[in-house]
């Protein structure tokens, strides 16, 4: 029905209470998002859960999309702030373990020789500090530099410093495994 | 991309499930039911949604929510379209329509106001239903640009007011930020903004701030046909608006929104030293041929008109009646404490013999400052210190109130001027809106005129703004920062305040035999038909004393690879040249102000005429900016590099900086735009 309208239109239209316009947006970026979620957690069950938020909160902020930004970047922003949200009230309640620490959960979700593939996945990410990992998240998601430093605030040469920051440190942990 | 990327990127790849199906059924449908309360049509969907982990039990039965795919989703919500329309159209009616050149694009009407509370309660009511979205109601109260209802609690009130004071000096500060050209600025200002939205409503409730941003603009004008159409007529244009309003998105990190992009306005945002006039001339226009720098096949014509300085000991007295938006949207860091500031910066430019007077409009009007003389500037001080805002918007009620305050304080040869300082809200009171805009001519024709200065982003509504202005011969202004504010208080006070020139028209008629195509860059909401020209009842743009108006036609000359369009088979023969190698004739009509006859100023347009001045180059990179920002569809392979180039080439004395700050949005616009 609304698959040939752009996702600005579409946005704007639900911004002025369109609620077509809105499901239509919703869905047609909800396996995206899902992904990044997962990107940005580490672990499927988190990755819902920050969808869930994600959903529940989109309602009340896509009434302030201006059309400044593409819709995907804008949408990548408020993904990206909900996961720090969901990491900071999970800091509160004194959880140290965070998304990619429950190796054991994911190993039991996922299929076997994907746990492989996990395993040194989640040490990676594990070791990386947040705002790595969620340029990580952003870049893996096929997004340019500049793109990510539009969803992160940061400029893009920052984003590149962190995307060799992080080659760095694979490459450190590469060589600890290897050697 | 190095090998350990690679490596992550594989592992990314094996390692991403997709999503659960039940569970995105989920949460697209909570998406759908929190969409459908916030717009108070809750009734109409009825939707059951199961939240929280207890409802992954449901995994096992996946393959009967596979059934129920998306397109059933879909097919749900059809229903609740019909709803939300029923519910939308009132609103839209509500939003003014304004008349004459100016087309309202509104991008869909959120609730007026006055209706903020309802919508909030149901809100939260629905907020409140679900454990999850708890959860999600306090993250969006921390991190969120959305207009959030929640009721916090003591602390997080305290903490919000701490933000809002915070943000305050920041606001002010944010000029110096980019005038150093300090790429990594957006960033903290994206925040401020984000928090400067949450403030705290009248002591419990955190009410949202609707986005009901409305831009007068119009499709960009078409490439024309000389031997279809010689003749282009436009009325002049010396509001800055436009400018403002892209440089506040682009310094949050944001593009700005196409409509929101007026050329002209963008262009005549700078000062320009065009030749000055001479005798007692109001003005003088100044046209130049050059070669376009997006397209070897055709040529700019660029027509400079600078207006005459007052001395400023010589200005006539001034009396200037602020009527001043106090509704509660105003409380906001950006709008009534820098509209205060601004104020202050004023002040001090008026000499003793001026005098102000206050007006201030919420819910029900009232003079807050009787007619003082500049010089008692504490008085004037002491009526703004006390200035707050709470209420709700009434506008044309103290627009009234203001111009008897006017009529009142107005005396032979003094200039009275009613300046009306808003967030652009009309929503409340506006009974009838052509009354109103009936009202303004009226009274501008008695010879009080009204500008109008907007504030803040989020409900600006520009196309009132304008239609106010236009219809008060007065400017539109958009004042984001303390430095904006200086520019069009202070250093442009005679200008903006003393008009020498009314209902300026221009009327450019195009010679077939010399030139195939042409275009008007910029100026689409102020076309004129060909007739209004000549008919000095038709309202046009005034210039005020020291202003400067640009104009450029790209034109491309027959026999120009660039012609666009291809000859006629059945049409008219070309037309016969007579010799002239005129491109065009400029016409230019206006009035002496209080004058009902308008004078005549007109010239022929010669190939290669003018001097090619900083100003001229200045003024068309800052076009090719807004061309690019617009889209760019006339503009080829020409881009930001380009129009950086032009411009920092341009650049001249720059004694305010501004041509610099406009390079520095271009680079801002460049890293943004991919």
């Amino acid at each position: 029905m609304r698959m040939d309208t752009s996702d600005e239109t579409l946005a704007r239209e639900a911004a002025g209470g369109d609620a077509a316009a809105f499901s239509a947006l919703v869905t047609r970026h909800y396996d995206r998002l899902f992904r990044l979620c997962f990107r940005l957690t580490g672990v499927r069950t988190e990755a819902e859960d920050l969808c869930q938020d994600i959903c529940a909160a989109l309602p009340a902020k896509v009434r302030a999309f201006r059309g400044e930004a593409r819709f995907t970047t804008w949408l990548w922003r408020v993904a990206v702030n909900a996961a720090n949200d969901r990491r900071r009230r999970a800091a509160t309640r004194a959880r140290t373990a965070d998304g990619w620490g429950d190796v054991e959960d994911a190993r039991r979700a996922e299929a076997a020789e994907a746990a492989a593939a996990m395993d040194w996945l989640a040490r990676a990410m594990r070791a990386l500090p947040d705002e790595l990992r969620d340029t990580v998240a952003l870049v893996m998601d096929e997004m340019t530099h500049a793109e990510a430093g539009e969803i992160l605030g940061v400029s893009e040469g920052t984003v590149s410093w962190r995307m060799s920051e992080v080659k760095k440190r694979l490459r450190a942990m590469k060589e600890a495994v290897d050697g | 991309m190095a090998e350990e990327l690679d490596d992550l990127k594989r592992a990314f790849e094996a390692a991403t499930p997709a999503p659960d199906e039940a569970r995105k059924r989920e949460n697209i449908a909570l998406a759908q039911k929190n969409f459908a309360d916030l717009q108070g049509s809750r009734d109409a969907a009825r939707l059951t949604v199961r939240k929280g982990r207890m409802s992954r039990l449901l995994d096992g039965v996946k393959p009967m929510f596979h059934a129920l795919s998306t397109k059933g989703a879909l097919t749900v919500t059809t229903a609740i379209v019909a709803v939300g329309l029923l519910v939308i159209l009132p609103k839209d009616a509500m939003k003014l329509p304004v008349g004459g050149d100016v087309l309202t694009q509104s991008e869909g009407a959120a609730p007026p106001a006055v209706e903020q509370p309802k919508v909030a309660d149901d809100a939260s009511g629905g907020a409140t239903g679900a454990t999850s979205s708890i959860v999600a109601a306090e993250s969006l109260a921390e991190m969120s640009p959305a207009p959030v209802p929640v009721a916090p609690s003591a602390d997080a009130l305290s903490r919000q007011r701490s933000e809002d004071l915070a943000t305050q000096a920041p606001a002010a500060e944010e000029s110096e930020a980019f005038a150093d050209g300090d790429m990594a600025a957006p960033a903290p200002s994206v925040a401020m903004r984000e928090k400067r939205l949450v403030a705290p409503g009248d002591g419990m409730i955190v009410l949202p701030e609707s986005d009901t941003e409305a831009f007068a603009n119009a499709e960009t004008s078409p490439l024309k046909v000389t031997a279809e159409e010689p003749v282009s007529t436009f009325s002049i244009d010396v509001d800055t608006a436009s400018y403002a309003v892209v440089r506040s998105s682009l310094m949050v990190g944001a593009m700005p929104p196409r409509e929101a992009v007026r050329v002209e306005e963008m262009v005549n945002y700078f000062p320009y030293a065009y030749p000055a006039p001479e005798g007692d001339d109001p003005f003088r226009p100044t046209v130049t041929v050059m070669d376009t720098p997006w397209n070897p096949g055709t040529q700019l014509v660029h027509i400079g008109i600078q207006g005459t300085l007052l001395p400023v000991a010589d200005r006539p007295p001034l009396n200037l009646v602020f009527l001043i938006d106090t509704s509660g949207s105003m409380q906001d860091a950006n709008k009534l404490p820098l509209l205060k500031q601004s104020f202050r910066l004023m002040l001090s430019e008026l000499r003793p013999e001026d005098e102000v007077s206050i007006v201030t409009y919420a819910g029900s009007a009232g003079q807050v400052l009787e007619p003082t003389r500049a010089a008692e500037r504490s008085t004037i001080l002491a009526a703004l210190d006390r200035l707050e805002a709470g209420g709700s918007t009434a506008g044309q009620e103290g627009l009234q109130q203001a111009y008897a305050v006017a009529e009142g304080m107005a005396g032979d040869g003094e200039v009275t001027r009613v300046i009306l300082a808003t967030d652009g809200d009309f929503n409340v009171g506006l009974s009838d809106p052509e009354a109103l805009k009936d009202f303004i001519e009226e009274k501008r024709e008695a010879g009080t005129y009204l500008s109008v200065l907007g504030f803040g982003r989020g409900n600006l509504d520009d196309a009132t703004m304008q239609a106010l202005a236009q219809n008060g011969n007065g400017t539109a202004a958009y004042i984001d920062t303390l430095s904006e504010a200086r520019k069009v208080l202070v250093d442009q006070l005679t200008g903006a305040l003393f008009p020498i020139a009314n209902d300026v028209k221009i009327q450019v008629e195009f010679n077939p035999a010399e030139i195939a195509e042409y275009r008007l860059i910029g100026y689409e909401t102020r076309a004129l038909n060909r007739e209004d020209f000549n008919n000095d009842r038709v309202d046009a743009g005034d210039i005020g004393a020291g202003h400067t108006v640009t104009a450029l036609y790209e034109v491309t000359p027959v026999g120009s690879e660039a012609v666009r369009n291809g000859p006629l088979r059945y049409g008219e023969a070309a037309a016969v040249s007579d010799g002239s190698d005129e491109l065009g004739f400029f016409k230019l009509r206006y009035k002496r102000p209080g004058e009902a006859q308008s004078t005549l100023i007109e010239e022929p347009i010669l190939a290669g005429q003018g001097e090619v001045s900083d100003d001229a180059r200045f003024s068309v990179a800052i076009a090719g900016f807004g061309q690019l920002l617009r889209g760019g569809e006339y503009l080829g392979s020409w881009g930001w590099g380009d129009a950086i180039a032009l411009a920092n080439g341009a650049r001249g004395a720059d004694p305010y900086g501004y041509r610099a700050e406009a390079v520095t949005l271009m680079r801002l616009a460049e890293t943004m735009d991919r």
